[in-house]
């Protein structure tokens, strides 16, 4: 009889719980489709005006090309860095290899935030300054060490007797990394991959320090520039919204694959 | 093993993180300490005198009564937030065992929903809840509550909500999974020796799960620590955590070297928890 009440207690306060969480994104879809969107959750007047309107508007769609080229470039070269430097670090004997593996979850763990103002003094002093391309490279450096410490674990799960094989065979290193390390790595690749993307895609504060032309502006700065407007549309705004958190929405629904084996400890999301 | 490649090798699948690392990470951080004896600007005559200036910096900010106050704020952010995301992200992961798979699973993907969305989204969603004509005085309104102006008379308030919305999913997750491995007999036993669900929580889960919530409360903190996008989106300067108060001096009043000795004292402070969580990480490692 307790249990029984106990467990319909947990049902309403979840229930409770679940509402209020729904509440805040409920405003994005509904008032993306309402003709005479406000700034409370209503029911819509049904239109797909507001889509069309953001997807027919070249300087959005820009915005969106500049954080995917950002996020792409970055995933890439991280992808790349990491991959090479996990194999060395999961196959070679080293001094210092516990040194430098916790130096890189300390890495991982320090907000970025605090190291934009010189960063941004760097980029004015060496041209990179409003450049999507330095933009790039400083989000690539600033996801490797979580990539790293990823990457390795991955790579540890990969026997080494795989390899050796292919060496027998007369492979080289080189050429035993890509046809037998690879593709038993991808599913590291692709985690690792989406979550440089995403973090890439989502992030504000790096873009906004170290751009300045609005033709550069990836989507997380136009969407804030959008929400600044004296006069905003709001059906407008909630339907630019919807767009951009898409990706983050489907790719981490992707990596749910992977890591629906538990879930690991490490990283989190920073601002 | 048979031995391949020169022992040179090694280094040169390490080399290019490195290389790209030291540029864009690790000099950064270096330049943080050096920026901050130092008077760098944009304009003004300081920017022609570049010039080394000690401790003065720091003096300046020690006796600047906005660093304070801004230290205050971030520390009620912080704290709240952190605070607020455990104990709902736990009590929800603790509240949906053994529950119907199908319910599990919709209030987890709404939980997770606002934790995935990017910040200036979230920012937005909880600005247009929150805003005066929003959806939370909509439904304070059917109760017969007047209006509530909660981004200007309580903008704090209002951000650490809005994060503990956005940032509850994390902590959910880490405990959903730190729950599962809870052994299900030595729950048994402490139901055989009468102790009633508070008691088994308090005296046998809670302890057991110990280095789980002290992992998760050292990355929630550091993360929370950095926050900017959310706050200044939502009440642009009016909070001025650490972080908003750093931007504000280096870019809006030019002063880049008093911004970055702020920038080393969030830094320092987070330099700190980072240690914490490297040093409970890092036990694993030896096994």
């Amino acid at each position: 009889m307790r249990e029984k009440r106990e467990k319909r207690i947990a049902y309403v306060v979840l229930t409770i719980i679940a509402v209020i969480f729904a509440l805040p994104l409920a405003w994005i879809v509904l008032a993306s489709l309402d003709k005479n969107a406000s700034l409370a959750v209503s029911m819509p007047d049904l239109t797909g005006e507001n889509f069309k309107e953001v997807l027919t508007n070249t300087a959005n769609l820009r915005s969106f090309l500049n954080g995917l080229l950002i996020s792409l470039g970055a995933a890439t070269i991280v992808i790349i860095l990491s991959t090479l430097a996990a194999y060395a670090l999961s196959r070679y004997e080293m001094k210092h290899k516990k040194m430098f593996m916790l130096s890189m979850l300390f890495m991982t763990s320090l907000p970025i935030t605090t190291v934009m103002v010189p960063v941004f003094k760097v980029f004015v002093s060496f041209g990179l300054y409003d450049n999507l391309f330095g933009i790039v490279l400083f989000m690539a450096a600033s996801g490797m060490p979580y990539a790293i410490w990823m990457m390795k674990n991955f790579m540890d799960a990969v026997p080494l007797s795989f390899e050796e094989a292919a060496w027998v065979d007369g492979s080289s290193r080189f050429r035993g990394i890509i046809r037998v390390v690879l593709p038993l790595m991808l599913p590291g690749i692709f985690t690792v991959g989406i979550y440089t993307f995403s973090g890439c895609w989502g992030n504000f504060f790096v873009p906004f320090i170290l751009l300045s032309t609005s033709e550069k502006y990836p989507a997380s700065i136009m969407l804030y520039q959008f929400f600044g407007q004296h006069s905003v549309a709001y059906g407008t705004l909630a339907a630019y919204s919807a767009i951009y958190a898409l990706p983050s929405v489907i790719l981490y629904v992707i990596t749910q694959k992977w890591m629906s084996q538990g879930f690991s400890m490490g990283g989190g999301d920073k601002g | 093993m048979r031995k391949k490649g020169s022992s040179l090798s090694k280094f040169g699948y390490l080399l290019p993180a490195i290389v790209l690392m030291a540029l864009f990470f690790v000099w950064p951080i270096i330049l943080t300490i050096y920026f901050s004896f130092t008077n760098l600007a944009l304009t003004g005559s300081a920017a022609a005198n570049f010039r080394f200036i000690g401790v003065e910096n720091y003096a300046k900010m020690f006796s600047d009564s906005s660093v304070k106050v801004s230290l205050v704020t971030t520390i009620f952010f912080v704290v709240f937030s952190v605070v607020g995301q455990t104990i709902l992200g736990f009590t929800i992961a603790y509240l949906m065992k053994a529950k119907n798979k199908i319910f599990r699973r919709i209030v987890g993907a709404i939980v997770l929903a606002g934790w995935v969305m990017p910040e200036t989204v979230a920012a937005i969603c909880a600005y247009t809840f929150m805003t005066d004509k929003g959806t939370l005085n909509e439904i304070l309104g059917l109760f017969g509550i007047g209006m509530v102006s909660w981004l200007f008379k309580y903008p704090l308030l209002s951000v650490i909500l809005a994060n503990i919305w956005h940032g509850t999913a994390f902590s959910m997750m880490v405990y959903q999974s730190a729950l599962d491995n809870v052994p299900e007999d030595v729950m048994e036993s402490a139901k055989m020796d009468g102790a009633g669900k508070l008691q088994t929580l308090f005296g046998v889960t809670i302890p057991i799960i110990k280095d789980t919530v002290l992992t998760n409360t050292m990355l929630i903190t550091l993360s929370t620590l950095g926050t900017f996008g959310m706050v200044y989106t939502m009440t642009g300067t009016t909070v001025q955590t650490l972080p908003i108060f750093m931007y504000m001096r280096a870019f809006k009043n030019y002063e880049l070297g008093y911004g970055t000795a702020i920038s080393m004292l969030v830094l320092l402070i987070g330099a700190v928890f980072s240690i914490f969580y490297v040093k409970i990480q890092g036990k694993d490692m030896d096994k």
